[in-house]
This record gives structure tokens, C-alpha cells and sequence, in this order.
């Protein structure tokens, strides 16, 4: 099972209606802590376990549910946890960055 | 003194804090980068910026202090405010500007 598997199978206790895993580790190779074997992902997640949470209780709710993940397989985690509310009044074009 | 009283010392004696990697003028990370410049962007002038790139036992020792597991960590008055996504969309929404005047940090945009 690869990573972005594994991020998604450890997401469901949240019983996400979507997950969008992507591997940017290409954008930072070479830097210190991709040598070191963590990838850096960007996730973008919806689940109405986020509702009625501030954005820190919900990365933390994210970092939980990762477990030890988050200190070997994944150096780095961008977040993006959405409720579906949230997220049908967003437009679902990711910004570039 | 242990590393947990060090780095309580450190959010508490400085109004704004970020753990970063490498120096607020060279970051050796982009979500390092990202936060020091959405602290630029907020007015922020202080800022004590604490490389943990620099000293192994910081690096450990204030992912135990939050429960966070990831670099870049601000604090402001004491208080852990979040990494590098947070910070954006805080300042996106004026949250961040507000806690920084709340803290005095910055005066207040009309």
C-alpha cells in the first residue's frame, strides 16, 4: 500500500465524503527533509465531523488520525478540511501555490 | 532546565513566536517562508524566530509543547495560534490581523 493509500484509509474514522491526496514531494527534492525519505503532501478533505470546528481542531483532528505517519511517511501536510457546506461555496479549483 | 520550560519561557516572555526552519531572512522551507511573510504582511516588526533546524532538542521538544506535529508553529502572547495553512487562512479572513492588535502586537487597521 503506498502513502497517499495509507492517508486514506487512516482518514476514514472521519468519515470523509471526499479525499484528494497529491504527492508534491517532486517540488521539493532535494531539500533536507525530502532526503530524509518523508514525502510532503497536499490534502484536501470534506466531512462533517469538521462542523462547528476551528481550523486548528480540525488539522489536529487530521494529525490524530494520521498517527505515527505524520512522524515518518509525511514530512510535510498541507490541509485544506472543509464541511460540505463549506465546500459548495467554494470554488473547487485548487489555488497554485 | 528542561526543554518544555525552555520553550514555555520563550512564548511567554515574547509577544509573537514562530518556530521555524532556518532564519525569517533565509527560510530553509516553504511553509517557513509562507508564515514569516503573512507576519511581514500583517505589520508585524517583532517577531522572535526560534530555527529549530538550529537545536535538535527545540525541533522535538515543541511538537511534545503543542501536540503538533509540524514546523512552522506560531505563538502569540503564550498562546500556540497554528502552522502554516492556518496562518493563511486566518489572514485571508482578518482573524490574524485582529489577534495581533488584541495582543498589541500591531494597532489596529480602520
Amino acid at each position: 500500500m503506498n502513502t497517499i493509500e495509507q492517508i486514506r484509509q487512516r482518514l476514514q474514522p472521519l468519515s470523509p465524503l471526499m479525499v484528494e491526496v497529491e504527492d508534491d514531494s517532486a517540488l521539493h527534492a532535494g531539500h533536507a527533509g525530502a532526503r530524509a525519505g518523508g514525502g510532503h503532501y497536499d490534502l484536501h478533505i470534506i466531512s462533517d465531523a469538521f462542523a462547528g470546528k476551528s481550523t486548528v481542531s480540525r488539522h489536529r483532528m487530521i494529525y490524530q488520525a494520521l498517527g505515527e505517519m505524520m512522524k515518518g511517511d509525511i514530512h510535510a501536510l498541507a490541509i485544506r478540511a472543509q464541511t460540505a457546506e463549506e465546500a459548495s461555496m467554494q470554488p473547487t479549483n485548487k489555488e497554485h501555490r | 532546565m528542561d526543554i518544555q520550560d525552555v520553550i514555555r519561557e520563550q512564548v511567554s516572555s515574547n509577544p509573537v513566536v514562530l518556530y521555524m526552519k532556518g532564519v525569517p531572512q533565509m527560510p530553509q522551507c516553504g511553509f517557513s517562508a509562507t508564515a514569516v511573510q503573512i507576519l511581514k504582511a500583517c505589520g508585524v516588526s517583532q517577531v522572535f524566530a526560534v530555527n529549530v533546524l538550529a537545536d535538535d532538542a527545540i525541533r522535538q521538544g515543541i511538537k511534545e509543547f503543542s501536540n503538533w506535529p509540524t514546523i512552522p508553529q506560531l505563538y502569540i502572547g503564550g498562546e500556540f495560534v497554528g502552522g502554516a495553512d492556518i496562518l493563511r487562512e486566518m489572514y485571508q479572513n482578518g482573524e490574524l490581523q485582529q489577534m495581533l492588535a488584541d495582543a498589541g502586537v500591531v494597532t489596529a487597521q480602520s
